[in-house]
């Protein structure tokens, strides 16, 4: 016993004096099961988020808009990827990973179960959604834990492009017609609310961030991640000439931050338990698409197997 | 692999030289069935933005890693060996580079 506390001391010492723990490395076991399940979350958001911007690809109103999304799209898949990869590292399997996602026992982020009913909401997404995960991710950039740290390091070098053709797509949009702008606002009244939800519940209820800031896993607050996210974004919207939909949206000169409303947190633990408008179209069309690609996956082992029985033969 | 297993393809560690006169470094991972597809997966995930002029695949299994237990019998005997720098040797300064 006595053994065992003086690793997870010397484990302290290790992280506090800002050294990155890698694979092999001895590590507490709650320390790595928190970041399997940190990561695979992570993981699984990637994947599941490129389904609401999947849905405008084939509507995409120019070709410049069309490259761009599937080019996005396509990043998203890569960092989903990534994580997995970080994930595995830690001893986690991949597959079991996946199939608790289809199942629906893991979860993602509960931004993903929103619609995307207008062109604008692309602008809207990139703009906030992804710049919410930015603001989240620079952090994690910095995280004790080697391989996740490279592979964000990685993700938000793609990142930046997401923000800016979304932001792109709403300047396009409010600088066009009545309805245009109209449709940009609409997609703002509804995006900023579930976007600042994306930093999780306020400090006070988030019981697990206090070990995970000791080990240096986050690096910030959820209150204090949100905040800086707002601070940032005001001013964009600003120059959008659009208005967040928050009256109580303030800049405190005192604080140096802007106050704002309450979020409603109800509405956060209704998406996350399932009752989200597209908790279960999200769901069914990961597992269709799973389903759809077995015959691939079947291919490829076949031709594997074939390649190698043949380079045996030709080399006997 | 068992049959309901196969879909869990083998991991390949990726390393991609990024530059003409460069050595290949260590990007991350990879599943793939074989060899050809892990280059192919790697292509995709690891070199959208022209990140690379040439990649290695290597089975995951295949490496041996010196265990982090060892790192003292293994790397500080080095430590105190300062006579393998050219900072140790002295040389007026009259002498100019050297
Ligand atoms: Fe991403
Ligand atoms: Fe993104």
């Amino acid at each position: 016993m006595t053994k065992e506390l003086s690793l997870e001391e010397r484990f302290q010492q290790y992280v506090d004096a800002e050294n990155k723990v890698e694979p092999k490395d001895w590590m507490p076991e709650k320390y790595r099961k928190t970041l399997i399940r940190q990561i695979s979350q992570h993981a699984h958001s990637e994947v599941v988020g490129m389904l609401p911007e999947a849905n405008w690809i084939t509507r995409a109103p120019s070709l410049r808009r069309k490259v761009a999304l599937l080019a996005k799209v396509q990043d998203e898949a890569g960092h989903g990827l990534y994580l997995y990869s970080a994930a595995e590292t830690l001893g986690a399997d991949r597959q079991a990973l996946v199939k608790d996602l289809l199942d629906g026992k893991a979860k993602y982020s509960s931004i993903f179960n929103y619609p995307t009913p207008t062109w604008a909401d692309i602008g809207a997404i990139g703009w906030l959604v992804d710049g919410a995960a930015i603001a989240n991710q620079v952090m994690l950039c910095r995280t004790s834990y080697g391989p996740y740290a490279r592979a964000m390091v990685r993700i938000c070098k793609e990142e930046s492009f997401h923000q800016r053709q979304g932001y792109e797509i709403l300047l396009t949009l409010v600088r066009g017609t009545e309805a245009q702008k109209k449709m940009a606002q609409d997609s703002l009244n509804r995006w900023w609310w579930p976007s600042l939800m994306m930093f999780g519940p306020t400090d006070d209820h988030s019981p697990n961030s206090a070990q995970s800031m000791k080990w240096k896993i986050k690096r910030k607050s959820n209150d204090e991640l949100r905040e800086e996210f707002i601070d940032k974004t005001v001013p964009q919207a600003e120059f959008l000439g659009l208005t967040i939909p928050d009256p109580k949206l303030k800049w405190n000169e005192e604080r140096g931050h802007y106050d704002h409303s309450e979020i409603d947190w109800e509405e956060f633990y209704d998406v996350i338990s399932g009752k989200g408008k597209c908790n279960k179209q999200r769901m069914d069309a990961r597992n269709k698409a799973h389903a759809e690609g077995k015959w691939v996956r079947e291919a490829a082992n076949v031709y594997a197997r074939k390649q190698a029985e043949h380079s045996k033969q030709s080399a006997a | 692999m068992s049959e309901e297993n196969k879909d869990n393809w083998m991991i390949w560690e990726v390393f991609i030289r990024s530059r003409n006169g460069l050595s290949h470094k260590h990007v991350g991972s990879i599943h793939a069935p074989d060899a050809q597809m892990a280059i192919k997966n790697a292509r995709d995930v690891y070199t959208r933005r022209s990140e690379g002029i040439s990649i290695w695949v290597v089975e995951s299994e295949a490496i041996t890693a010196s265990s982090p237990d060892e790192k003292e019998p293994l790397f500080t005997p080095a430590d105190d060996k300062v006579y393998r720098h050219p900072t140790f040797y002295d040389i007026p300064d009259e002498v100019g580079h050297i």
